[in-house]
């Protein structure tokens, strides 16, 4: 094994400078690096989290009715048979909100009917027997809600219903012993509901929530202006009943809005809108990692060139000695192998220091060792490569050199 | 002597192409990475009031209780009951709720369909506090509040929808079936971000189109189209939500001297306690005055994105300075003869510092104008990074443009400044004899 390991160091000690700037690079460039890989994968992670729903083929439709009649349910009524009556719909209901919408209602589930504290946060649906098929969400235990057992409930009112269907999350939670079904919660003081089916996997509307997969089913409709229909089409239908369902609305009554911007969505318009901030992040730190390394290996290129042209005479002197081609490359590999090491050392121990004041001032989760163990191997792997062309060049010096003047 | 440094750097910086583009490249996309970042980064965290945002003032009190809330942290907002006993104490020169709510205009050409336009329902004095800009007619008064007057004012955008900008002071329109008097069009206004409106925007949205007396609003029992926080269930109906412990509504006032904010926050504190002696809270007084920039920290109003982005553009920005540092180490050392020549024939240290520092200077022009370049399109792409409502505020003036051009030629400068203090190192005497 011939790593001419000090040699190298003794020639680095000639020239400090360049050491340690190709050392800080590579130091500052890890840190940045594996910290900026870690937040991308936190971010794809985060916005590829399931939702409990089938998300193909679903059409979310915000309207909002004008005017203020005493009650907005029959309006409600005539627009979700409307929907369903547009040709390659499957099913529709109508809502207060969903999976991603970013804005809801949540309340407190107790168990005991006296006890006002430590109370469960759940989101809430406000739906109709329809809303299971649309959302395509699996029923785990227990059956699906009867048209009948539909309520009203006014405006600034919580509503309790006296059956609501909840997730598999708020189940093991409220009742470890995995025997939630018939038992009775409470989602307002004094007012009993029973659990009537439990759900495998359903989300909160929220995207940052403590608990994403609290989320309770009531058969509700919620007397107000405002309201969402979740419409489920055919396999091939969405794109046809997506330009169906502005004229099915005004056909019933114009006196209503659908945003321009917001109305009408398809269910994968609302996840990318959703997770909008983390996809941006995740382009911006791969961007980022891709320029900082082209930089980092343009700059070692630069420098490493620099004293090949530096050391002609010298490698020239050593080629002359019977030093092989092979000799040469290893040397100016393994030199930069050294000056590579030194530098990952120093960052990692910067990366930790990065990570830990992203942890204190933006409650971000600390960078995994993985992450910078990624760093490690591909930075000595640039360090390598960069180095590559220039180490050839050095190895390609004639003997002939050392008896030339520079 | 300039004009021939300069001439001079230009010939060396051609005969090196390939470690030239390397430097101009390093110095473009360091600065470009860190100015758009900053552009947004500047968006986020403007003052969006600058010539009052120190005599405005928002109002917090803790109608939840220590335990309901984080930190001691009073919520964001004020009940019902508690904003109204404050603004009828009249303890602050101007002061006024506001609130979002939701209306549809109804245009009177029945073939056109009703729009959605976002609304504030607030006090009279609003208007003069935040300066709100009238081109036609004016707010409406305090006589119109106390008499619950169907005023409102509209923004230059709707007037041009449904007046097609004309004159519309006086004029009726139609806002979900009913109908309101305009007495006033404001030009079109939206401070970013929006400090009187945070809990419920994050800080940063369109404006809105309609203003209406607070009064009128809660006589018509328009919901807010914001947050609703509530510790207790309210009881029933419209009356029974205002009477409740329910938080939604924000207070706004203008006080002009310290001594004004002290007799105030003593006052809050007075009221606080009353509510406590009244058996409504069991709690001390717990009361916030904050200034509108002061609020907007404590909202955390700048997006963490945002501040992170910039963190880490700043940390490229510095790696590529390293790597101009190397790169120009290893140019001007390779010239080390050259300099002996110039050195032996009288040059002074000096005349080296000049020669390469203007040399490191057109590097970093060049650097800056593609880095003006690649800021520009770095702010057109904000857009695929950051949410449309926080991506519009990036924009490119003549500020940004002269402080990426400076940026890149200071850096570039300090960069060579190494380089240059060893060019200027070697030795005449030693070069001349080698050669």
């Amino acid at each position: 094994m011939n790593l001419q390991i000090k040699p190298i160091l003794a020639a680095l000690r000639r020239h400090k400078s360049g050491t340690i700037l190709i050392a800080v690079q590579i130091a500052l460039t890890l840190a940045i690096v594996c910290n900026a890989l870690f937040i991308v994968h936190q971010r794809i992670d985060r916005a590829n989290r399931p939702t409990g729903i089938n998300e193909q083929n679903l059409i979310a439709v915000q309207n909002r009715y004008v005017g203020k009649p005493d009650s907005f349910i029959p309006q409600m009524k005539t627009d979700v048979a409307a929907l369903r009556n547009i040709p390659g719909v499957e099913s529709a209901y109508v809502t207060n909100a969903y999976p991603l919408r970013r804005g809801g209602w949540s309340t407190g589930i107790q168990v005991d009917p006296d006890k006002t504290k430590d109370s469960l946060p759940s989101a809430l649906y406000f739906v109709d027997e329809q809303a299971l098929q649309t959302l395509g969400v699996k029923l785990i235990a227990g059956r699906n809600f009867n048209p009948s057992e539909v309520v009203t409930v006014g405006p600034q009112t919580t509503p309790a219903p006296p059956q609501v269907i909840i997730t598999k999350a708020i189940a093991d939670k409220l009742f470890p012993k995995g025997d939630a079904l018939g038992k009775t919660i409470y989602y307002s003081k004094g007012k009993p509901s029973t659990i009537i089916g439990i759900m495998e996997k359903l989300t909160v509307p929220w995207t940052d929530f403590d608990h994403m997969d609290n989320v309770t089913l009531m058969p509700v409709r919620f007397d107000s202006g405002y309201q969402h229909f979740m419409v489920r089409t055919k396999p091939g239908q969405q794109d046809a009943v997506f330009k169906a369902i502005p004229g099915a609305l005004y056909a019933v009554s114009r006196m209503r809005v659908l945003p321009e911007k917001y109305g009408i969505r398809t269910f994968e318009t609302v996840r990318a809108s959703a997770y909008e901030a983390d996809h941006g992040m995740a382009i911006l730190m791969t961007v980022v990692c891709g320029v900082l390394l082209a930089i980092t290996a343009a700059g070692i290129v630069g420098l490493s060139s620099f004293w090949v042209g530096q050391r002609r005479k010298q490698i020239g002197v050593r080629r002359a000695l019977g030093a092989r081609r092979a000799d040469i490359l290893s040397y100016f590999m393994t030199e930069n192998f050294l000056i590579a090491l030194g530098g990952v050392a120093v960052g990692t121990v910067l990366a930790l220091g990065l990570s830990q004041w992203m942890l204190k001032y933006f409650e971000m989760p600390r960078v995994s060792f993985t992450y910078v163990g990624v760093g490690i191997v591909l930075l000595l792997a640039l360090g390598q490569a960069a180095v590559f062309a220039p180490a050839l060049r050095a190895s390609r010096v004639s003997p002939v050199e050392a008896t030339r003047s520079v | 002597m300039f004009a021939y440094y300069l001439q001079l750097g230009l010939r060396s910086l051609r005969k090196n192409p390939m470690l030239t583009a390397l430097m101009v490249m390093a110095i473009g996309f360091g600065v470009a990475a860190s100015m758009t970042t900053y552009s947004v980064f500047r968006a986020t965290s403007r003052d969006p009031i600058p010539q009052k945002s120190s005599v405005l003032f928002n109002t917090q009190l803790d109608a939840f209780g220590p335990e309901n809330i984080e930190n001691g942290e009073p919520p964001d907002a004020l009940t019902y009951i508690d904003a109204t006993a404050i603004l009828r104490a009249h303890k602050t020169s101007r002061q006024a709720i506001v609130y979002p709510v939701n209306v549809s205009v109804i245009p009177e050409d029945a073939s056109r369909l009703p729009m959605r336009e976002g609304a504030y329902a607030n006090g009279a004095d609003m208007f003069g506090m935040f300066d709100m800009p009238f081109i036609q007619g004016g707010p409406w008064t305090r006589d119109d509040d106390e008499k619950h007057s169907s005023v409102v004012v509209i923004t230059r955008a709707l007037n041009d929808k449904v007046f097609n900008g004309g004159q519309s002071v006086g004029k009726q329109i139609n806002l979900d079936g009913r109908l309101f008097r305009i007495v006033g069009v404001m030009d079109d206004w939206s401070p970013q971000p929006v400090f009187f409106n945070v809990p419920n925007t994050g800080g940063f949205d369109e404006g809105a189109a309609v203003y209406m007396p607070f009064t009128r609003a809660i006589d018509l029992q328009l919901p807010t189209n914001g947050n609703n926080n509530c510790v207790k269930e309210p009881e029933q109906g419209w009356d029974g939500y205002l009477r409740s412990e329910c938080v939604w509504l924000a207070l706004w006032s203008e006080m002009d001297s310290p001594a004004e904010v002290d007799a105030y926050r003593n006052y809050l504190n007075g009221y606080a306690a009353e509510q406590q002696r009244a058996g409504r809270w069991n709690w001390a007084p717990n009361v916030k005055v904050r200034n509108v920039t002061d609020w907007l920290d404590v909202q955390k109003v700048v997006p963490k994105e945002s501040t992170i982005s910039l963190v880490v553009s700043l940390g490229f920005l510095i790696i590529c300075l390293v790597n101009t540092v190397g790169l120009l180490l290893a140019k001007f050392l390779r010239r080390a003869p050259e300099i002996g020549v110039r050195r032996a024939l009288g040059a002074s240290r000096r005349d080296i510092y000049a020669q390469f520092l203007v040399e490191a200077g057109s590097i970093g022009i060049a650097g800056g104008v593609l880095g003006l370049v690649l800021t520009g399109l770095g702010i057109l792409g904000t857009r695929l990074v950051f949410p449309e409502n926080i991506s519009r505020l990036a924009t490119i003036d003549p500020m940004l443009v002269a402080l990426t051009l400076l940026t890149a030629i200071a850096a570039s400068v300090i960069a060579a400044f190494y380089p240059t203090w060893r060019a200027a190192q070697v030795q005449p005497a030693w070069q001349l004899k080698s050669n």
